[in-house]
């Protein structure tokens, strides 16, 4: 199957687009930042790596104090970064790390706001009594300056204060436009140091943007970091659009799409801003989805009513069925290592969730308990399912790949369409308030208790939490 | 019944809000793409003595006696009898005009996941056209799309108004 590519200027603003360009609905195109290239940075003990010391109590991290005053700069310095300098710059970072490690419930951080600041020598040198006078476990101090060539250099060091060590330190070159993505590494080093897993903070969101009234909703694609900074939206609005999903690398979003007036997956390609269909075909496609390593997309498509599953080469070429069983199969999340993959499908009467491997063969129902299962997503870790349980209300819910251990994480009205953050402990999904049909992004820690509305702009649907960045 | 008036308003709503949104785009975007025929200001309005013109929406609604809409019930996709009435009411229209065109719009209501509920108004809709085929409708007279849950005509979340929202609604292609 051919693909056919809709060229789209990739210089105008939208505003001033050419009409054929908002025929498509697209927004100008959003350059997806820079490289972080990570950076040797001095330690207390010159020509020594960082000391691997042991956190004082493991066991209550979550109780941890965790002083981050503002970080220095050796010299204050103008930059695009702030508007005051790469003084007020190392405020701001500290704050952003505070509110992370704050808003997910991980830690008891105190900010920049109600701490004294260190001198820009104190940051490799804390001044330890000071900071265990204020009742204060770990100390997070850093540095940002800014280099001849504009570039913004960050540090940041974590300190145990009981044990008066630096348990780890790290530093990277950044773009000043992407000076958050400094402060998102940061955050990520202290929480994987502090706590063992993975990091997530340093990742993106794709979403659906929703404005209007119920029964003329606008929904635009748009795009933020992690934490809801660096809101973009990429599509104008004149068509309906609907479940994006992240490319590995973050270079295209699949989205669903009305432009041509008919229910079509695009590959959006964000650095270009150009969109070409997912298969050149005249039937409806829905629900697309990444395979992990990027190289393939599953898409689900409507012959004559009966929607199937469908993989295709990201590069084009020919489509190949999964499934084809009469009735509604559709959706579809591989597994990490991409050797199986868990949808959704009514033909046992209703929607329930079955696993087969990533050539279509061995098909089987997992789900047996009580109510529906749809819009299964398997963990990046592998070891769990995330879905919508559909029993009156929708809940989000996990189980494990063989539909064990089921566990209903939230009790809204309508909780839909679960999505990972990158190490597999927190899901996002979208919550729907009954009657006004309003929308908002929420997303729940996995032992259920930590569970926030994530701000953005408008209301929202349909997160997809991409990777972490590199 | 008050079907037919709440789809004029619903017309005439959306043609208002596209005014608007080329005022300030940057605000309110324009609406989604409609494939509903929106009213142009000459079109003679329905109490008019001269009627609405062959191959209107309004000319449709009134020759099938409202009948362009059928229902359905919780994620179902059957023809039932009353469906199967409203639906030869329309054959009959489209036998007795072969040069119209039409779209057959499949909807669900909000209580189904919106990857799923897409599928499902696709299946309603296929439903609704392959009635159509079996009472003469040529096939390539009949359009389809679906819409999900996304395009609901009852506002409310109760039981009454999820029953109006689970339909397949026949519109003209201008």
């Amino acid at each position: 199957m051919k693909r056919i590519a809709i060229l789209i200027s990739t210089v105008a603003a939208w505003v001033t687009a050419p009409v054929w360009a908002q025929g498509q609905d697209l927004s100008e195109p959003v350059g997806e930042g820079g490289e972080v290239e990570a950076v040797a940075v001095e330690g207390e003990e010159e020509d020594a790596g960082p000391l691997r010391g042991t956190v004082t109590d493991e066991s209550d991290w979550q109780d941890l104090g965790i002083a981050i005053p503002a970080f220095a700069t050796q010299r204050d310095q103008a930059t695009p970064a702030n508007a005051q300098g790469t003084g007020a710059l190392g405020r701001e970072i500290a704050r952003v790390i505070t509110a992370n490690l704050q808003n997910n419930g991980l830690f008891k951080p105190t900010g920049p706001d109600r701490l004294p600041q260190p001198s820009f020598a104190q940051v490799r040198a804390p001044s330890w009594g000071s900071w265990s006078g204020r009742g204060a476990e770990m100390l997070v101090q850093g540095f940002a300056n800014a280099r001849s060539d504009g570039r913004l250099v960050v540090g940041c060091y974590l300190y145990d204060v009981a044990l008066q060590d630096e348990l780890i330190r790290e530093g990277w070159v950044v773009r000043p436009a992407d000076w958050r993505r400094a402060a998102h590494k940061c955050s990520d080093l202290i929480y994987a140091r502090l706590t063992g897993e993975d990091p997530f903070f340093d990742s993106r969101i794709a979403y659906i943007a929703e404005t209007g009234p119920k029964d003329k909703r606008v929904k635009r694609l748009a795009v933020m970091d992690s934490d809801g900074a660096n809101h973009r939206f990429l599509t104008l609005g004149s068509a309906t659009a609907l479940t994006p999903r992240y490319s590995p690398d973050y270079s295209k979003i699949l989205y669903l799409s009305y432009v041509d007036g008919n229910p079509r997956i695009y590959v959006y390609d964000i650095g270009r801003g150009t969109q070409t269909l997912v298969t050149e075909n005249s039937n409806p496609t829905l629900a697309p989805r990444w395979s992990p390593d990027g190289r393939h997309i599953l898409y689900s498509m409507a012959v004559a009513g009966n929607t199937d599953i469908y993989r295709v080469p990201v590069t084009g070429g020919r489509s190949v069925r999964l499934t084809s069983a009469p009735g509604i199969d559709i959706g579809g999340s591989y597994s990490p290592d991409g050797s199986r993959i868990v949808f959704e499908s009514d033909r046992s009467g209703s929607q329930q969730c079955y696993v087969m491997d990533a050539d279509g063969s061995n098909q089987r129902r997992i789900t047996f308990f009580g109510g529906r299962c749809a819009t299964p997503e398997w963990s990046p870790r592998g070891d769990q399912i995330a879905f919508t349980r559909i029993a009156g209300d929708f809940n989000v819910a996990v189980m494990t790949p063989a539909g064990r251990n089921l566990r209903v994480l939230t009790n809204g009205w309508q909780d839909e369409a679960p999505t990972w953050a990158p190490n597999g402990r927190i899901i996002q999904f979208f919550r729907t308030t009954r009657n006004s049909g309003r929308s908002a992004l929420w997303q729940v820690d996995l032992t259920g208790r930590n569970e926030r509305r994530l701000p953005t702009p408008v209301d929202a649907s349909d997160p997809a939490w991409g990777p972490i960045r590199p | 019944m008050k079907r037919p008036i709440t789809t004029i308003l619903l017309l005439a709503s959306v043609s208002t809000m596209a005014a608007c949104s080329r005022e300030a785009p940057e605000e309110l975007p324009p609406p989604p793409v409609d494939t509903v025929p929106t009213p142009t200001p000459t079109a003679a309005p329905p109490t008019q003595s001269t009627g609405p013109s062959i191959g209107s929406q309004e000319h449709f609604q009134a020759a099938v006696g409202g009948s362009t809409v059928i229902y359905f019930d919780t994620d179902r996709f059957n023809i039932d009898s009353a469906d199967a009435a409203a639906l030869q009411a329309q054959a009959q229209y489209f036998a007795r005009y072969p040069q119209l065109t039409f779209t057959v719009e499949g909807h669900a209501d909000e209580r189904g996941t919106r990857e799923y509920n897409l599928a499902l108004g696709e299946r309603r809709a296929n439903s609704a056209k392959n009635y159509l085929v079996s009472l003469g409708v040529s096939a390539d007279r009949i359009r389809t799309v679906s819409y999900g849950k996304e395009r609901p005509v009852a506002l409310a979340s109760n039981e009454g108004a999820w029953a109006q929202n689970r339909r397949a609604a026949s519109v003209m292609i201008n």
